[in-house]
């Protein structure tokens, strides 16, 4: 399990004296620094120290002590533990932090959730715009001081359902009936704001091509409803005639509040939401969000439990790259037909998911020490039997018919490039870092669970295109095969839960931050708690939302009919896309 | 279809004709063939979306309904499948889609977001239930409903569009076209415009 090691304690006092405060409330860990301090500081961790990978920028509202806190982690790509700093600034509008999309860009859009939810003003930043909501909403959601309209408590279990049958509905104590609010005086006919303008004018800003001819550049937007845009994702694209200058994502559409509904809950109501964040890998958001949870409290799961998780963390990863590949090849024009066979496949998986868990999709199966209930009888040998007969054939058969096909071939080798330097420079994860020659995975860079056991390679393709990450995912697939072979054989008896069934889980007050390599890339997950039975922040590091970084600058200098295939190549689910 | 199910009773065929003439209502007809190709809209939104694709894949087959022909424009399609969670930033597209697809047209909203607000309801921009906005005929129960619920859901649809007729379809009537529903718009919160008047109202108080 990843525990930020105490080296770094050593190291880096030593080279900032004086600027580098250790956080010492109970719990924490890492660094508190001045915002003065943050570029330099920054810059040297990344040039001299070697944290070149940015992994995750997130805010906390601490409202009763009056701060606002932006806790950044950080981890080198050659592997080990991660440095964890923060800063804090008063809790007094303006509240602003520099920037740190000049020294590691992959900031750029985990800094705009910040300023879009928790109002915190990024200086320097290039394109500071509301990211989940739209431009001129009311309010920055996620401060704790801020109430949606269908507020009741501050913490779950509502009141309002209990005792039993008595059930008030949220629409009868707001004033419209209806999830909504406006501030005071508002007149809505004197509504003439647009909010997209602010796209629009940032979308104008690109470096113009001095020698081409002097023609008008038409600016095309795709989606929200669009068949190739996996979901409600929108691009909003420049073209200089059939080609991109500059390229902006535009997402929120699927915003579903995860992280406010998530602090009302209690830890173990979670489990069942983080299944919907990627809901084609239940499975894995599960097993990330138990282990930040179990950092926590700092309890082990038993070996059985860790097991089982680990099988199906691998099963996840290949049904979730079998849908990834179906729909690559779909945006590509092969519609459908290749889906079909991709789909055969993982309706097999899901028959095991629905065998041990009772859903096919939407799992809820891991629990804070364990898993939610045992193998049920014959589910071992269907494993077996899928996993040593039918599925490595299979999966030759699916890529024999693909990897050579010839418009795959000319759609994918060389296009969409990703270098390997602006990869890491983007905070890209997953397939998307591996196939531009980044041999970076967390089940072997800082393994968790019991994934130092198994034998199996991190997959790694060197050209970054299109092609590579279609080949990366086949790749993985096989690994992924490998690692349940050996979990199959090795599985041993026991019980599945450390702890007894309980209906709330007690937390010390802390931080934890619990990361997996999941299907997409580093999934992970950020929890605060001060000791209540909510956590006091949920966080999620999005691998799908934190790759779109990367989206603009693959495609812009290619061709718009490439936008659909670099979409369907970075594999998105809009689930955790928008949270 | 067999010859003698469009048939309607009480007409003497003679035998010789019997596989080749059937005497039937035009309702009959007329709903027989549109039930038989709805074609789906071509959207999904969330997680329901999937288990929608995997109706339309080989275990499930929705073209056993003659629904598999998705079309991603709206004005192809004759149901629209709200699959998944809508929000207030997506609700103003979702009118607008709804509104630019032509008569006759249905609406099922899968799972329990779009039917209520789901899990998620509770969230500050989640709308509770696609219902708020637009006319929906069938709904899903499910989070998300197994493609076997969504074929139930959409054979209700068949059901649903055998019951009518072409004397009374709304589609066809005289007078003014079926009204466009006023597209929200994106303020400080969303704003459907039928409620301008209550929000006006609700400040004053």
């Amino acid at each position: 399990m990843a525990t930020p090691a105490p080296v770094q304690t050593l190291d880096l006092s030593a080279r900032f004296p004086g600027v580098l405060n250790p956080d010492t409330r109970p719990g924490y860990s890492g660094w508190i620094l001045d915002s003065a301090n943050l570029l330099e500081f920054a810059t040297a961790l990344r040039d001299e120290l070697g944290y070149d990978y940015l992994s995750s920028v997130t805010a906390v509202d601490y409202l009763p002590d009056g701060k606002m806190e932006v806790v950044y982690h950080l981890y080198k790509t050659t592997g080990g533990t991660g440095v964890v700093f923060k800063i804090q600034v008063p809790r007094a509008d303006p509240i602003e932090v520099p920037s740190l999309v000049s020294i590691y860009p992959g900031a750029e859009l985990q800094e705009r959730e910040a300023w879009d939810l928790f109002g915190i003003k990024f200086t320097g930043h290039p394109d500071l715009r509301r990211i989940l909501m739209w431009e001129g909403f009311a309010g920055h959601p996620m401060r704790k001081d801020w109430r949606e309209p269908y507020f009741e408590e501050e913490a779950k279990p509502l009141k309002s359902r209990w005792p039993d049958g008595k059930i008030i509905m949220a629409e009868s104590k707001n004033l419209y009936g209806d999830n909504i609010a406006y501030p005071g005086g508002f007149n809505p006919e004197s509504q003439t704001f647009d909010p997209e303008k602010a796209l629009y004018e940032a979308l104008r800003k690109y470096q113009k091509d001095e020698i081409g001819l002097d023609t008008d550049h038409i600016l095309v937007n795709m989606g929200p409803q669009h068949p190739s845009t996996h979901g409600v994702f929108r691009v909003a694209v420049m073209l200089d005639g059939e080609k991109i200058v500059n390229l902006k994502p535009v997402m929120g559409y699927l915003h579903r509040n995860h992280e406010k509904i998530g602090e009302r809950n209690t830890f173990i109501m979670n489990m069942p939401y983080t299944d919907r964040l990627d809901y084609l890998s239940s499975m894995s958001n599960n097993f990330g969000y138990a282990l930040a949870v179990e950092k926590l409290m700092n309890i082990k799961p038993t070996e059985r439990a860790e097991y089982i998780r680990v099988m199906m963390a691998e099963m996840t990863r290949i049904a979730n790259h079998l849908m990834a590949i179906g729909a690559l090849l779909n945006d590509l024009g092969a519609y459908f037909t290749p889906m079909l066979y991709a789909l055969e496949e993982r309706e097999l998986l899901l028959d095991i998911f629905e065998g041990v868990a009772g859903s096919r999709m939407m799992c809820n199966y891991f629990r804070f020490g364990g898993i939610a209930r045992d193998l049920p009888e014959g589910m071992f040998q269907k494993i077996k039997d899928l996993f040593f007969e039918r599925l490595p054939r299979k999966i030759d058969e699916i890529d024999r018919f693909l990897s050579e096909n010839e418009i795959i071939r000319s759609r994918g080798i060389g296009q969409g490039v990703l270098t390997a330097e602006d990869a890491v420079k983007y905070s890209t994860a997953g397939p998307l870092l591996r196939a531009s020659g980044i041999p970076y995975d967390v089940r072997r860079a800082e393994p968790y669970s019991i994934y130092d056991r198994f034998e199996f390679d991190v997959v790694v393709r060197t050209n970054g295109d299109i092609y590579d990450r279609l080949m990366v995912r086949f790749d993985e697939i096989r690994q992924s095969i490998r690692i349940v072979q050996q979990a199959v054989k090795q599985l041993p008896d026991g019980p599945v839960m450390a702890l007894k069934p309980m209906y709330q889980v007690r937390v010390p007050p802390g931080e934890a931050y619990g990361r997996v390599e999941g299907p997409k890339g580093e999934l992970g997950f950020y929890v605060v708690s001060n000791g209540k039975p909510t956590p006091w922040r949920y966080h999620v590091r999005a691998p799908s939302f934190i790759n779109l970084t990367a989206f603009g600058p693959i495609c812009i200098g290619q061709k718009v009919a490439d936008v659909v295939a670099v979409l369907g190549s970075i594999d998105i689910v809009l689930g955790e896309v928008d949270r | 279809m067999e010859s003698n199910e469009l048939n309607s009773p009480d007409y003497d065929i003679p035998p010789e004709l019997q596989a080749q003439v059937a005497i039937t209502s035009l309702d009959k007809l007329y709903n027989w063939g549109r039930s038989a190709s709805v074609w789906p809209l071509m959207f999904g939104l969330a997680c329901c979306a999937i288990e929608m694709i995997c109706a339309a894949a080989s275990r499930f087959d929705i073209a056993r309904f003659g629904m598999e022909i998705m079309r991603p424009s709206p004005r192809q399609s004759d149901l629209m499948i709200i699959s998944g969670t809508v929000t207030k930033k997506m609700v103003p597209i979702i009118v607008r889609l709804y509104n630019q697809m032509p008569e006759p047209k249905y609406v099922l909203a899968m799972g329990a977001c779009a039917s209520g607000g789901g899990p998620f309801k509770e969230g500050y921009n989640v709308v509770s239930g696609v219902d708020k906005f637009i006319p929906v005929d069938v709904y899903v129960p499910g989070c998300p409903p197994t493609p076997q619920a969504l074929l139930n859901g959409l054979m209700k649809i068949q059901e649903k569009i055998k019951g009518e007729s072409i004397k009374t379809a709304r589609w066809y009537k005289k007078g003014p076209d079926m009204a466009e529903i006023p597209v929200p718009i994106l303020g400080p919160d969303l704003i459907d415009p039928r409620k301008i008047a209550l929000i006006q109202h609700g400040e004053k108080n």
